[in-house]
């Protein structure tokens, strides 16, 4: 098994805003813009980045729920970007999602038996008496009582609702989830529970996760290794320890200085980044991140930098190689 | 005598299913200059006692009972028309999502001098000088220019922003910030965190901080209060509360949040769980509201309420089996 299980190499999505007279775009989203990645098996792999970064449009590619615009991605070897609708359909059963909003995800009007079963009748994983026992382990899996299976949705609360959510992922005996902000609108003694089961889940199973989050804190919780999206491309990723421990690109710095400690004893000199994340649409030449970067000198405003390897599995996109004038204020 | 003092706060609505009481006898002060937080999960009634203090809750809507004193004034017993005349001017409200409480159609010039010709009686003129002069404030750039600007031209930030320069506008004695930078990223939230600091330091507004992140609490309160399914069940100097939690929900809340840096340390502990979810508000609820979820619960727990209690000095905690401070020996 030298493939890894999902590999995502140059990857592009433009989107087209607006049509001139003549049926043109009058001008392109660069939502993504060239990122590469891979996801083990049974691996936890995070996206982070703030609103607008491209986080959610990866995993909107590779789910095909938008087609892409250049790239390949390739699961266990096959290139899945180009195939029709009709081989896609076994792809999308090792591929499944869990969605932010536990609210809107869910079919209002189909009981939670329904809402599970789908999946397993669409791929003909189960019927009749085996399809009922699934639908009893599902519930168990998800700590859910099985006699709530003839519920609505709206019976449920939030962090509830996004177990039954996990439990359709599960149904299809997926190998990747992809996990768009599954906690972020939870409450905090419930994301707590949500974070344990996705753990544990995914440690008994085998499961590979895609995480993706703006929230830091969770991810360096949940994930082995970590990609930092900035505008549309990788800043920065590595393995756990080396991003928290040793992070080489001054917007990891920043973002995790940005984060309030629960710790009052702490209030420490953080750095403010000034201004806001530049539009997508015209993206700045240089280093996408000049503009905001403290650091910033003239061959970033000109010169945008490739990812560089700075350890095994560690790679960061900036020119600098001596990032400590950042860290010196900002210290985790 | 404090700024704002509030006495067995009750706010309940009526609802087709019965009375939903959102906010349950609750009483806290705010002293002139201080920044109090208010802390909680959705549901635990943060949001409804800052609405209750401005008089947002329609009447035909739901009922507030209690006293909420501010300035010696009894705000509850005031006329309409003298509310009016305190909203925006000695009491401003920023609320989480400025897209939805900025008007779209007006200008953010228009909407900042608003406050100012209504309540200090400002010409156009002198609103529009005054209204530039905020935007510098708050830090916008090129302020002149920006006045024109609608709403959507400009980003989440500079919009929180331009709430705020709103709510300052008329210098108020009290600011109530509800969840003011849930909505934004975290890099732009540390911008406002920061304003919001440095602009107290200058205006000396106090400062009620509703939010649900613990660490925006560690890094902007002096004082905490914990509210749990409309009830007050901790309060304590923010220092106090993150090092000795007294109530069991409080303990929970802080064990539940994972830490940045945790990896390193090598002690990559589960995230502590608190079972089961809040009660519903429309039952009654006999003995304490987080008995059902709370590991320490006992018979006592279930039947009696307990009240609140000084555990320490200034800090106070509705819980039967949360120990005093032991005396200094």
């Amino acid at each position: 098994m030298s493939n890894p299980l999902l590999q995502v190499n140059d990857l592009v999505k433009h989107y087209p805003v607006g049509r001139t007279l003549s049926g043109r775009p009058k001008s392109v989203v660069h939502a993504v813009d060239g990122l590469s990645f891979h996801v083990d098996r049974g691996e936890t792999l995070s996206l982070v980045g703030e609103s607008g970064c491209g986080k959610s449009t990866v995993g909107r590619a590779i789910l095909r729920l938008v087609d892409i615009t250049m790239g390949q991605i390739v699961l266990d070897g096959r290139r899945i970007d180009d195939i029709s609708q009709a081989s896609l359909h076994p792809v999308r059963r090792r591929i499944q999602v869990v969605f932010q909003d536990p609210f809107s995800s869910l079919n209002p009007r189909m009981r939670v038996r329904d809402i599970l079963a789908e999946p397993i009748r669409n791929f003909r994983l189960a019927t009749g008496q085996d399809l009922e026992r699934r639908l009893g382990e599902l519930m168990d899996m998800v700590q859910l009582p099985r006699d709530s299976l003839g519920r609505l949705p709206h019976e449920f609360s939030g962090g509830q609702r996004q177990r039954i959510g996990i439990a359709r992922a599960l149904a299809a005996k997926p190998d990747l989830i992809i996990c768009d902000e599954a906690v972020s609108a939870l409450d905090v003694s419930v994301k707590a529970q949500v974070v344990n089961l996705l753990q544990d889940l995914q440690r008994d199973l085998g499961l590979a996760l895609l995480f993706i989050s703006h929230d830091l804190a969770i991810v360096e919780h949940m994930t082995q290794r970590i990609a930092v999206m900035y505008l549309g491309k990788i800043v920065e990723i590595g393995e756990r320890r080396q991003i928290f421990g040793d992070p080489r690109h001054p917007y990891t710095v920043a973002l995790m200085s940005a984060l309030p400690t629960p710790d009052p004893e702490t209030r420490r000199r953080r750095v403010t980044l000034v201004g806001d994340v530049p539009s997508p649409i015209d993206p700045p030449p240089g280093c996408r991140f000049h503009g905001r970067c403290p650091l910033a000198g003239e061959t970033c405003r000109r010169i945008e930098p490739d990812l560089r390897q700075i350890a095994p599995g560690h790679w960061a996109a900036c020119h600098l190689d001596d990032i400590s004038a950042m860290t010196r204020d900002a210290t985790v | 005598m404090a700024l704002l003092e509030v006495e067995n706060l009750q706010t309940h609505f009526r609802t087709p299913e019965g009375v939903n009481r959102a906010v349950e006898g609750v009483s806290f002060h705010v002293e002139e200059g201080e920044t109090l937080a208010i802390v909680g999960e959705s549901g635990c009634g943060k949001s409804v006692t800052s609405m209750s203090l401005m008089r947002l809750i329609p009447p035909s809507a739901g009922r507030i009972a209690g006293s909420i004193r501010f300035d010696g004034r009894d705000l509850l017993g005031l006329p309409e028309r003298e509310m009016r005349s305190i909203r925006g001017n000695d009491i401003s409200m920023i609320f989480q999502e400025p897209l939805t409480s900025l008007n779209p159609v007006l200008t953010i010039g228009y909407q900042i001098g608003e406050t100012l010709r209504l309540h200090q009686g400002l010409s156009a003129a002198e609103a529009r000088a005054k209204a530039i002069e905020m935007l510098t404030l708050v830090g916008i750039s090129e302020p002149a220019r920006r006045i024109a600007c609608y709403p959507h031209e400009l980003s989440g930030g500079m919009r929180q922003r331009v709430m705020i320069a709103i709510a300052l506008a008329c210098n108020p004695r009290l600011l109530i910030a509800d969840e003011p930078t849930t909505a934004l990223d975290v890099t732009i939230q540390a911008q406002i965190l920061d304003l919001m600091r440095d602009l107290k330091q200058r205006v000396g507004a106090a400062i009620v901080l509703i939010t649900h992140d613990l660490g925006v609490v560690a890094e902007m309160a002096e004082r905490v209060m914990v509210m749990y399914a409309g009830r007050k069940v901790e309060e304590a100097p923010v220092a106090q509360l993150f090092k000795t939690p007294r109530h069991p929900y409080t303990r929970g809340l802080l064990g539940a949040i994972p830490r940045l840096g945790s990896s390193l340390t090598g002690r990559q502990e589960r995230l502590a769980e608190i079972p089961g979810q809040v009660p519903s508000l429309k039952n009654r609820i006999t003995g304490c509201v987080f008995a059902g979820r709370c590991s320490q619960a006992d018979e006592i727990c279930r039947t009696i309420a307990p009240g609140l209690e000084t555990k320490a000095p200034g800090h106070f905690a509705a819980c039967h089996q949360a120990l005093r401070e032991e005396a200094p020996s």
